[in-house]
């Protein structure tokens, strides 16, 4: 049943891929027939392949610079706020969906008072619903799996989706996304003990675990192939979930993960014999997922992130995060926003 | 008969090849075939010197000779008559001591090593269920499941201890049971971590959690079932050595009896006598031990077939139903604790990976129910299988109430409604994990009474075949005695 279950996905991403890489050819030639003032930086990406996260779509769409297409902050109140701001009583909550196992991000503690839910996700959502609602307790939180967090959404089961999710071209076409409030890329964890230096030559005759059908996955497939990466590195342990992949690793069966940042962070802070090794070898941005058509409150949680990234955005850095990725969060700190979509 | 050394052992198969002789020679009346025997033995001895015959051929011409007057035939016909109901009883003796010997196998070997298997099956998916239960609680695990999952480990181990003592060396079944022997501990040594993890409040103990399931699932599990599937194996092939008719038996009986009758018409027809005692009373003894047969086969051929129509094939469906809703109530339970970790795409569309397998579980608990309860043939048999199905229906409902909560970010709620003390999935599962166990028992009852008067048929029949055998041939050898007697 796993076999087959592997199988479906891998075809699945097979078919993603593919019509990633058509994409990126259409999109190549496009940019190399006007040969624009972008020629300098070009090439450079564009020779690491598809799985750099430069991903570039039919409609002009690239996932390194996705992050951009949110809308300017307002703090005017439009249709969506108002619903919210409308609902009575008990039901006067901003509803959140949210992760309740990605330790340190989003997770309930259970031993806190009533299992609460913490992390550095909380911490923003908690910060959202002051500014709207005027109670940093006014939400209800939600706790979505990974496959509801788009339709939850869209069917409107929840206000927004703060969960540790990247901001990409596909995603975009379905929700709108925040400003980025955090960046990571993917990046090495392995025991300290252990000769893994980073993503590098280390690594060769060693079992690397990625999560099945990830873009690390991909990435290290690619670059094997292309000799950036070992030839003996071992790759074939994939494994559901990512965190999977502490369990392979303390167990022995593989020597290191490659990940997320944010999550391999996650991940170390569960086991003190493992650390981050390296720095990250890709960008990529967590923005907060909204519906659509829900400009009013795009602007508004672009709002709160300018307020939060000045006050409030390190604090939640030293709580959650300094621990694992180090005292300096200046790998971590998002871009200067910009706001690049136009309606 | 090719061996003419042994003259010792000559004889028996010269009367053999005699007997089969003998029913021939009435073909050819008689007194008057003096014209035809001399000649045959002639050109014989004419053609081989008489210091080459072998033993053998010594024997036919002896025979040959006696067969020329009328003692020495009924000597013939006695020696036969003898032999034949001889031949009758040890066969049957022996035909009949197998299958009850494999009656007995089915009965107190082969059955409960499959029920065995399926226990192994039962506690390790059982187990699984247990741990899940209990993970969800957190810190919180009650007594109850905690107990309930050491009690089923120990189940599973006693149960491995039982098939390993009792799996022929180098067989599949030994090689299984030493691979459920090396993962259970595995098993044990994950579930252990995820609790320790979980208490700490780290996820990764989730993940952990998640891994022991797929060993469950993937490599235990199928492991038990090829247990299963070999016990049951066994046990199908002591009911094929139980129930085949001893044609055998039957066929040397009636063969008997025919020569009786030809012995006692041929007797009627030379002494115009109707009734020869020692005759008579070896037919008589011959019939009852062929009625004996006949009867006491059908009977215990009905009990052991009814055995398996009403008890094996039952209990087969039922440990089905029971394992099916056992592995969908542990993914019910890891939908919650992996939390969308696993999705499992399908015509394009992304499911969470246990509750897709849940609905998959559930699909196969349903038609094993519905065909429990068409094999079901009393009240005892139908009614906990109706409750199971009433029971399922429920669990179905508040399933998918549960499922919505959760798929609403509802955690809590949803973590209520599954293993919440009241109104939870977890009363319908328990219910129908109870229900289907009431039925297993009603069924493995059925098939304790039904192949136990099964074998109870075939009792005493060989010992009695064998006894009435030599009545048989003392009163034949009696009987042409007493016509020999009159000779002298």
């Amino acid at each position: 049943m796993y076999v087959r279950r592997a199988r479906a996905s891998l075809r699945g991403w097979g078919g993603v891929a593919a019509m990633a890489v058509l994409c990126a050819l259409a999109l190549a030639f496009v940019l190399l027939l006007p040969c624009t003032q972008r020629a300098p930086q070009e090439p450079a990406r564009a020779g690491q392949g598809s799985a750099t996260g430069v991903q570039a779509r039919a409609d002009g769409c690239v996932d390194a610079e996705a992050h951009r297409q949110t809308l300017a902050p307002s703090g005017a109140d439009g249709p969506t706020i108002e619903a919210i701001k409308a609902r009575t009583g008990a039901k006067r909550k901003l509803v959140v969906g949210v992760d309740q196992n990605s330790y340190r991000w989003g997770y309930r503690n259970p031993n806190t008072e009533g299992a609460r839910l913490e992390g550095f996700d909380i911490d923003l959502v908690h910060r959202i619903a002051a500014d709207i609602l005027g109670d940093p307790d006014a939400v209800q939180f939600k706790a979505i799996p990974t496959s509801q967090r788009i339709p939850a959404i869209e069917d409107g089961r929840v206000d927004m989706v703060v969960r540790t999710m990247t901001i990409t071209c596909d995603r975009l076409r379905q929700v709108a996304f925040s400003a980025p409030y955090f960046k990571t890329g993917q990046q090495v964890l392995a025991p300290k003990s252990s000769p893994v230096t980073g993503y590098d030559g280390s690594l060769a005759h060693k079992k690397v675990c990625t999560a099945a059908g990830s873009t690390a996955y991909a990435k290290l497939a690619a670059d094997r192939k292309d000799g950036r990466l070992p030839a003996t590195t071992d790759i074939s342990a994939t494994v559901p979930n990512q965190l999977d992949c502490l369990v392979r690793l303390q167990l022995g069966e593989a020597d290191a993960v490659v990940t997320d940042g944010a999550l391999a962070a996650s991940q170390a802070a569960q086991d003190p014999t493992v650390e981050l090794k390296g720095k990250a070898f890709t960008t990529e941005y967590y923005g907060v997922a909204m519906k659509k058509d829900a400009d009013d409150l795009v602007r508004r949680v672009n709002r709160v992130l300018v307020d939060y990234r000045a006050h409030g955005w390190q604090t939640s850095y030293d709580d959650w995060l300094s621990a694992t990725l180090g005292e300096d969060a200046s790998a971590s700190e998002p871009p200067a926003p910009q706001y690049l979509r136009g309606s | 008969m090719t061996h003419p050394p042994k003259s010792s052992t000559a004889p028996p198969p010269a009367g053999a090849a005699g007997a089969a002789a003998a029913p021939g020679i009435p073909a050819q009346p008689g007194p008057p075939v003096h014209p035809a025997t001399p000649v045959l033995p002639a050109p014989s001895g004419a053609g081989v010197p008489p210091a080459r015959r072998t033993a053998f051929a010594e024997g036919v011409e002896r025979l040959r000779a006696a067969a020329t007057t009328e003692p020495g035939r009924l000597r013939i016909i006695g020696a036969v008559l003898a032999v034949l109901v001889v031949a009758f009883g040890a066969v049957t003796a022996w035909q009949t001591s197998e299958r009850s010997a494999a009656a007995d196998d089915v009965l107190h070997r082969s059955q409960p090593l499959s029920s065995g298997a399926a226990g192994i099956y039962r506690s390790l998916a059982d187990a699984n269920t247990a741990a899940s239960s209990g993970f969800l609680a957190g810190g919180q695990e009650n007594a109850a499941s905690r107990q309930r999952y050491e009690k089923d480990i120990r189940t599973a181990a006693g149960g491995l201890v039982t098939a390993a003592a009792n799996a022929e060396p180098g067989s599949a079944s030994e090689a299984t049971i030493a691979r459920l022997n090396r993962l259970l501990p595995e098993y044990k040594g994950l579930i252990e971590r995820a609790r320790t993890y979980n208490r700490q409040g780290y996820p990764v103990g989730g993940a952990y959690l998640r891994y022991a399931n797929e060993k469950m699932q993937k490599e235990m599990l199928p492991a038990a079932e090829d247990l299963y599937t070999t016990e049951n194996r066994r046990l199908d092939a002591d009911y094929a050595d139980a129930t085949p008719y001893p044609w055998a038996a039957i066929a040397l009986g009636l063969l008997a009896l025919a020569a009786l009758g030809w012995a006692q018409h041929r007797m009627y027809r030379r002494t115009n006598r109707v009734l020869n005692h020692g005759l008579v009373a070896a037919t008589a003894a011959a019939t009852v031990a062929l009625l004996w047969l006949v009867v006491g086969h059908a009977v215990a051929r009905s009990g052991l077939d009814g055995s398996y129509a009403h008890g094996i094939r039952s209990l087969n469906v039922l440990h089905d139903a029971r394992i099916a809703s056992l592995k969908a109530r542990g993914n019910e339970n890891l939908s919650l604790v992996a939390r969308g970790a696993e999705t499992i795409t399908v015509d394009g569309k992304p499911y969470d990976a246990y509750y897709y397998d849940f609905d998959k579980d559930m699909g196969v608990l349903g038609k094993g129910l519905t065909e429990a309860a068409r094999l079901a043939d009393d009240q005892g048999g139908t009614a906990p299988v109706r409750a199971a199905e009433g029971s399922m229906a429920v669990w179905k409902q508040r399933h998918a109430a549960a499922r919505d909560e959760d798929e609403n970010g509802n955690y809590q709620q949803a973590l209520d409604k599954v293993i919440g003390a009241k109104g939870a999935t977890g009363e319908c599962f328990d219910s129908v994990d109870r229900s289907l166990a009431r039925a297993i028992d009603h069924e493995q009852a059925e098939f304790q009474q039904a192949a136990g008067d099964g074998r109870d048929a075939m009792a005493g029949l060989p010992a009695g075949a064998a006894v009435l055998a030599v009545l048989a041939a003392a009163g034949a050898v009696a009987g042409i005695g007493r016509r020999l007697s009159e000779y002298r």
